[in-house]
């Protein structure tokens, strides 16, 4: 069947099979192979992505269910050449070892700060207890985001006391 | 050289040793790493496995016939196709063989059945059910006490081995002086006797295990993407096991999403992969879903120990000693170095100083999935302190003493290094009071005990259900494996090689055999170069992960990247700069003795402004410039490191948990990890590792668990079943360090890997236990564990509830 979905402020059409995941239309059919496939169950969070916003796991989205909808990767997180504040974050607090949880972490926790700009520690950690990854211990994912937080326009900026 | 002496190059990266953000984030964090499954080849084709819904039955008959008439399906390949190839069995690791796909009866839960090849991988799986198979059911051995019963069913009838004890077992292996530990025993004031388990459990990377494989049928080249963190021993097993010449064999190991040892072995995955590429012509990629990376791949742990020590009644340790049944599921898949079957076990004796110890480990097939190499174990050392740590927290128990100034009394002195241990091996260098005092002194010790006391009184009085327990745990490890003399994986001895070239503009790469999966080599090692040649991290490029492209060696695992390639990366660019002095000599035509080094350059001792940078030499060595007789152009270097010995990281934990009595519920309150590996290449990516294994071990603790019902089913095939920390279940950890070097490592550096790893799951036992009073319960203490253990009917947690 034809679906039709704006991924990325992009509109993509593709003829596909109704059973085909999200995860796969998006790695498969469009390339984009940030979002990672790591479960199928919903637990790991790694292919996270956000439709009309809102983070979703689309290892158990069907790519039919975003029809009309408007998709959201990790490739349109950095504005050209220059990372977003988060991807900022990750890099400064070593917020990653083997990346393959990041995709899907950042997708989550930039949701969390367009929604709270200012999240505290206990906010983020149950923010992104949805997403797994086995490399950081989580520490300095959550100072990332902290860094977002304090640096809202990037390396130059900084939240005044 | 102080960190606060390190140069500062002009993008700000320390040109040595510091805190450097990582080169290798920029394209990850972007969403544009290259794993395994982004491989994407014109034509390419899908496969998937079809595996056993039984532990143990025999093969009566498989029908092929409806899924090869599958419009899509390209190949459909079984056992007795692979026996007709010579590939329906490969050698494990460690002397043993496995099957690739079953031929005459499927010895696990999970075991590959038959491998479809079609168009895409939607169709792949549909043409598995399309596959029909009679299965003969056979008991199965679930449980490894009884896998060596008169009347336990024989798992290995393929093997001839007429003079083995039993047909399950694979061997007995002891260590240390068994008189000697006897005696002491028989002689000593107290002796503490402890059963323990560390169960199974599954290294779980983000990304699962899988494999591209393009056979040319023009050139008979076999390029393969896999998922390994050792891609030269893979590519020296592919050439084994298919009879492929090795030199028509690149093995590229992409962007590695986590490995933790599960990516350490050969499936039967890869090897399907490689004979539908060579049967269809095509591309074939084949990537594991997570229920098949939980079920079939490389386990870990599964020992169960009984452990004893003795002591004088004011708490002087003696002797300890240690019984193992360790279950090795199927097949014999450890990758552990040749002589040594049980990995590095046998360095129970831990960080104490007594003189009698002795171990027996023996091994057993069961009907469950093989492996035990992974989750960052450094070769068994895990569950070697896991023992030592609990059986002194045990002692100190039945002694009435506090279990820190117990482990004070009795642990090394530095003036003891390097000390042999009873079993024999030499650590190299150590302060182990100071790290714990350093411990002690970050947690507060004497008020946590303080405040435990207190809670323990409302506890007592009714007043209140929580209680709070203090754990400890002091840790020695042994990383960093050859010298190749002794360790060995399948004859291929534990050495790794390296080169450096540097180019005309100062620029240079540096290849390695050792495999990133998120440690940061592509930044580690190019500050390793920074620190030897004052050349910029940023100018140095790190090729590692493809056999066409770089020198043999034995991959990164049990921490070993640091202690052997970064002392091969040290010894390279030693080299360099070496010749460095002889062409700059030329160039300042004076003698190489006349020169001084200072970092990024060559000078004239006592005419510091007569000199040439390491740029300007680079650029002579390849230029016109008269070089001395017997010096070649160009500056590079080779080596191959051969350890001297392993390096012997340590280091003091303390957990503090909160244990709600009336439901068993544990919350870690805090961690403080105090971790000695030597000077820190990257305090940053060290501090990381930590952070990890500090989380992995957590989740052992408290949540992680594979255990088999008695048909040998797998009660942990999904992340619904096998329970990962997430971030509520990890606190923000608190870390300290102190630096002694090691007397003979090049750069004095240990590994760190597994460190937290191997040290923070008896600390959460201990600290468990010693808030709810209890000498003993077995990982994962999960509610019903720790509510169990309190009403004195402790769960068998390996085993289903039935």
């Amino acid at each position: 069947m034809q679906v039709t979905m704006t991924v990325n402020g992009d509109a993509v059409t593709r003829e596909i099979e109704p059973r085909m995941l999200l995860v796969h239309f998006v790695r498969d059919e469009l390339g984009l192979t940030g979002t990672h496939w790591g479960c199928d169950t919903s637990n790991c969070g790694t292919c996270t992505l956000w439709i009309d916003g809102e983070p979703v796991k689309s290892c158990t989205t069907l790519a039919v269910m975003a029809g009309g909808h408007e998709v959201r990767t990790v490739e349109d997180l950095a504005d050209g050449a220059n990372l977003s504040p988060l991807q900022q974050g990750f890099m400064e607090e070593h917020g990653l070892q083997c990346g393959f949880c990041t995709p899907g972490m950042m997708m989550t926790a930039q949701a969390l700060l367009d929604k709270q700009p200012d999240p505290d520690e206990a906010t983020i950690r149950e923010a992104i207890c949805g997403n797994l990854c086995r490399c950081t211990g989580y520490e300095n994912i959550v100072k990332a985001v902290r860094w977002a937080a304090e640096h809202p326009a990037g390396a130059d900026s900084e939240v005044s006391a | 050289m102080t960190a606060t002496d390190v140069p500062v190059s002009a993008e700000g990266n320390p040109i040595g040793f510091g805190r450097m953000l990582r080169k290798e984030d920029a394209r990850f964090l972007r969403g544009r790493g290259k794993y395994v499954d982004d491989v994407q080849l014109k034509g390419m084709l899908h496969g998937a496995i079809l595996r056993s819904p039984f532990a143990h039955a025999r093969i009566v008959s498989i029908d092929t016939s409806a899924a090869e008439a599958h419009p899509k399906v390209k190949a459909v390949v079984t056992g007795a196709v692979l026996e007709t190839l010579n590939l329906a069995w490969m050698p494990t690791l460690s002397q043993d063989t496995q099957s690739v796909l079953v031929t005459d009866k499927v010895r696990f839960q999970g075991q590959e059945v038959a491998f479809v090849v079609a168009e895409d991988h939607y169709s792949a799986r549909d043409a598995l059910d399309l596959i029909e198979v009679e299965y003969e059911q056979l008991p199965a051995v679930y449980d490894a006490k009884k896998a060596l019963d008169a009347d336990a069913p024989a798992i290995r009838d393929d093997l001839d081995r007429p003079d083995a004890p039993h047909p399950n077992h694979i061997y007995d292996w002891e260590a240390g002086n068994k008189e000697h530990t006897e005696e002491v025993f028989a002689n000593a004031e107290v002796v503490v006797t402890q059963e323990m388990l560390y169960p199974r459990v599954h290294p779980a990377p983000m990304e699962t295990c899988g494999s591209v494989a393009d056979m040319d049928p023009v050139s008979g080249k076999l390029t393969i993407w896999t998922t390994t963190q050792a891609p030269h021993a893979h590519r020296t097993l592919y050439a084994l096991v298919a009879g492929l010449p090795e030199h028509k064999i690149q093995v590229i190991s992409p962007d590695i999403g986590g490995g933790f040892g599960n990516k350490v072995g050969i499936y039967p995955g890869y090897v399907c992969s490689i004979v539908g590429s060579i049967l269809t012509g095509k591309p074939v990629k084949w990537v594991e879903d997570r229920s098949e990376n939980l079920m079939s791949t490389s386990f870990a742990r599964d020992y169960h120990m009984t452990g004893a020590i003795a002591a004088t009644r004011d708490g002087k340790i003696q002797g300890l000693k240690v019984d193992v049944l360790a279950d090795h599921g199927a097949f014999n898949g450890v990758a552990q170095p040749t002589k040594y079957p049980a990995g590095f076990f046998h360095i129970f004796t831990g960080s104490y100083d007594y003189d009698a110890a002795h171990c027996n480990v023996k091994a057993v097939y069961t009907n469950k999935a093989p492996g035990g190499v992974a989750y960052a174990c450094s070769f068994r050392v895990t569950e070697a302190v896991y023992l030592v740590e609990r059986m002194v927290d045990c002692l100190a128990q039945e002694l009435g003493m506090d279990p820190a100034e117990l482990r004070m009394k009795n642990l090394l002195q530095p003036e003891q290094f390097p000390y042999t241990t009873p079993t024999g091996w030499e650590y190299d260098s150590g302060d182990y009071p100071r790290a714990l005092n350093k411990a002690m002194e970050i947690a507060g010790y004497d008020a946590l005990r303080t405040e435990q006391a207190e809670m323990r009184r409302a506890y007592e009085a009714g007043e209140s259900q929580n209680l709070m327990g203090i754990g400890i745990s002091f840790f020695t490890e042994g990383v960093g494996a050859g010298p190749k003399k002794h360790m060995d994986i399948l004859g291929l001895g534990m050495a790794d090689g390296c080169e450096l070239r540097i180019h005309p503009t100062g620029k240079g790469v540096i290849r390695l055999s050792v495999q990133s999966q998120g440690q940061g080599h592509e930044t580690t090692f190019a500050q390793i170069v920074a620190q030897e040649l004052g050349i910029p991290p940023e100018d140095i490029d790190v090729v590692h992960g493809d056999t066409d492209n770089t020198p043999f060696g034995l991959g990164t695992y049990g921490s070993r990247s640091t202690p052997v390639s970064g002392a091969a990366a040290a010894v390279v660019s030693r080299r360099v700069r070496d010749k460095a002095r002889i062409i700059a000599a030329a160039a300042l035509e004076c003698s190489p003795d006349d020169l001084e080094w200072e970092p990024g350059r060559w000078f004239v001792k006592g005419d510091p402004d007569r000199g040439q940078t390491i740029q300007e030499i680079a650029m002579a060595a390849h230029g016109s410039l008269e070089l001395p007789e017997g010096v070649e152009g160009h500056l590079d270097a080779t080596a191959v490191y051969d350890p001297p010995e392993l390096t012997y990281p340590f280091g003091a934990y303390i957990c503090v948990t909160d244990v709600d009595a009336g439901t068993g519920q544990v919350k870690v309150r805090r961690f403080i990890a105090v971790d000695d590996c030597g000077p820190r290449i990257n305090p940053m990516i060290v501090d990381g590792q930590i952070h990890g294994g500090l989380a992995d071990g957590i989740g052992m603790a408290l949540m992680e668990l594979i255990a088999f019902d008695s048909n040998g089913t797998n009660l942990g095939g999904s992340f619904m079943d096998y329970l990962l920390p997430t971030a509520m279940e990890c606190p923000s950890y608190e870390l300290g360090e102190t630096v002694t070097p090691s007397p003979h490592h090049p750069l004095g550096v240990k590994g760190v890997g597994e460190s937290a790893t191997v040290g923070s799951p008896a600390a959460v036992v201990n600290s468990v236990l010693d808030a709810i009073q209890i000498r003993a319960a077995d990982m994962p203490l999960t509610p019903a564990v720790v509510w169990r253990a309190m009403q004195g009917s402790p769960l068998r947690n390996d085993l289903a509830i039935e």
